[in-house]
């Protein structure tokens, strides 16, 4: 199942990074939103995938599942979130200001 | 009884979520501000005097005991860090009264500056690196905003560039957090350490070492600076100021602690190739430095070859090299504010960067001329200011490990240094008086208290470290010997126990 989810993951990072060289501002944030899905994929996979009861006390099993994994995905999750949307905002209000989302156009002096 | 380690995260945050709810207050922003960072300070200093008579001081998150819960570690290094940082951020919020502008001041320039604060104190303290994670997290968010604050189109440009790149590297870092749990299942430095110790540094944990140095070289700006000097030339100058000290200062601390406490096995490979990277820093840093006629260009270019700097003592791992990182880094800090406030002066006096341009500013601003002529012996470290102890010790240490070459490299980009804030010196100060007309009558009143407080710092830094030997020695040891960290943070009682 690792081996799996190893592979899944890296089939994820080969997009994010692909779309992150391309030109487009969109397209470099949805790959920043791809490798972050990785990420969160890979950490949950490092974690160890062993079968378990779901980490809820009420629930009786022998086993759970390794909880702090699940704590650090949650974290990284948010984060994550706030700064996308941080820079989707940033690149609309770079194209409202400089007229493009090609980066090759975002060149220039500092103030041109 | 350790509480008093959780204020210096905790007073700025909730200053900054007050100063949210007040956004049209200006005067209680500035004066809260002030207060936030002035009673850092304070308990900077009072935990200095602990950590000096009781050792170091830990606080357990929540009760829980160490490799379970979050634990606070004040080590001496830190709170030295913590401090520093209170200061330079005193003096930028004075400069930021005069010059930021009220319609930064409105969207909540004061909340993000603190926010920015509780980042960088919470990566000094933390003893979690997962909690290193999101501090960085937290000061990396404020400092997205404040680059882009303000929305000129330079800034709008430079952001982007600025927050792919720490995107990028923050997810890399979150990899190295999952491989690294994969291999030792848990987080606390200190575990960690002692995890690590146990079962070996072998080929795959040096790996993930070396995911770390990257991750960490992005955020410092060691060898992968591409984006520093762009970023760093974009935003307002108390802004650029507070980047320069702090931003790249919280990687090199990172590298300091990862290094010497949890991947120190190996150092002919990790140590090794840190070296190799400090080298091609500084001397791609002082190329830059020397070649631009642009101010902020040599600024930026400047802090480049600091943070070489400060990891070639890494490098060496001796006692000498890693005393003089201290050193050096404490008076980096210093030096990049005091310089980056001073470019930004002249670029506020004369409205231009450009060197070309302009001249003889020393006969209308003799004040501001000599703190100059001050700032720029004490970056290139000629002996009676805060630079020369930091890069003798350094010399000294990577000679004492046989990296020659890494030593040289050091000495060679001095003089480069010294040539390129020379450079600015001799076209901008000397010659006849040749600026736009409005400058002649121009005054800099209020903008020159908080460099003269940075200038002062960094004479008293040169000629009084004899004052603060003590402490950095004490910083040295905790940093040379990773089980006073260890015994601090788990009890030896564990440590015996494992």
């Amino acid at each position: 199942m690792e081996t799996l989810m190893s592979i899944l993951v890296g089939i994820l990072f080969a997009i994010g990074i692909y779309l992150i060289l391309t030109k487009t501002l969109l397209r470099i944030i949805l790959g920043t939103s791809i490798l972050g899905h990785g990420v969160n994929l890979l950490i949950i996979t490092m974690g160890g995938l062993e079968k378990g009861g779901p980490p809820l006390l009420g629930i009786k099993g022998l086993t759970y599942v390794d909880s702090l994994p699940q704590a650090l995905l949650l974290t990284a999750i948010v984060i994550n979130f706030a700064t996308t949307a941080l820079f989707l905002v940033l690149s609309y209000r770079a194209y409202k200001v400089l007229g493009t989302d090609d980066t090759r156009s975002l060149r220039g002096k500092s103030d041109g | 009884m350790g509480n008093l380690v959780i204020f210096p995260i905790i007073i700025p945050i909730i200053i900054g979520m007050i100063l949210v709810i007040f956004r049209k207050n200006i005067r209680l922003h500035r004066v809260l501000s002030l207060v936030a960072a002035i009673s850092i300070f304070v308990i900077s200093l009072v935990l200095m005097n602990r950590i000096k008579t009781d050792g170091i001081q830990v606080l357990q998150l929540g009760g829980w005991e160490a490799p379970f819960g979050v634990s606070m570690v004040a080590d001496m290094l830190a709170v030295i860090l913590v401090m520093i940082t209170s200061v330079v951020a005193f003096c930028c919020l004075v400069y930021a009264f005069k010059t930021i502008g009220e319609e930064r001041e409105l969207f909540y320039f004061y909340p993000l500056f603190l926010f920015l604060i509780t980042g960088v104190n919470g990566s000094f303290l933390t003893g979690d690196i997962f909690n290193l994670f999101v501090c960085f997290e937290v000061m990396l968010v404020s400092s997205y905003v404040l680059i882009s604050l303000g929305g000129t189109k330079g800034q709008l440009r430079e952001s982007i560039k600025y927050i792919l790149v720490n995107l990028i590297s923050s997810f890399l870092f979150l990899v190295a957090v999952a491989y690294l749990y994969a291999m030792t299942g848990t987080l606390n430095m200190a575990h960690l350490s002692v995890r690590i110790a146990e079962v070996g540094q072998d080929g795959v944990m040096t790996t993930v070492a070396i995911l770390f140095l990257i991750v960490f070289s992005l955020k410092a700006g060691l060898f992968l600076f591409f984006w520093l000097p762009g970023s760093y030339s974009a935003p307002p100058t108390a802004i650029a100021a507070i980047f320069a000290a702090l931003l790249t200062k919280v990687g090199i601390y990172s590298i300091i602690r990862l290094f010497t406490l949890v991947f120190y096995h190996e150092p002919e490979v990790t140590h090794l190739l840190i070296g190799i990277m400090a080298a091609v820093t500084m001397l791609l840093g002082a190329i830059g430095a020397v070649a631009y006629w642009d101010i902020k260009r040599i600024i930026t270019y400047n802090v480049v070859v600091g943070v070489g700097f400060i990891l070639a003592g890494v490098a060496s791992f001796t006692a000498e090299g890693i005393t003089g990182s201290i050193y050096y880094l404490i008076h980096d800090m210093i030096v990049k504010a005091l310089i980056f406030l001073l470019g930004g002066t002249i670029i506020y006096f004369t409205g231009t960067s450009n060197l070309k341009e302009f001249s003889g500013i020393m006969r209308l601003q003799p004040k501001f001329g000599w703190m100059f002529f001050i700032a720029a012996l004490s970056l290139s470290g000629i002996p009676p200011l805060s630079g020369f102890l930091g890069k003798i010790f350094i010399t000294e240490g990577t000679f004492a490990s046989g990296y020659f070459w890494l030593g040289g490299i050091g000495l060679l980009t001095s003089l480069m240094v010294l040539y390129s804030i020379m450079k600015i010196f001799m076209n901008g100060f000397w010659g006849y008086t040749d600026v736009r007309e409005e400058s002649e009558t121009m005054s800099l009143k209020g903008l020159l208290l908080p460099m003269g407080i940075l200038t002062a710092l960094t004479i008293a830094l040169g000629i009084g470290a004899e004052g603060i030997s003590e402490y950095v020695d004490l910083a040295v040891e905790v940093i040379m010997n990773p089980s006073i960290y260890i015994d601090a943070v788990l009890g030896s009682a564990f440590v015996e126990r494992v």
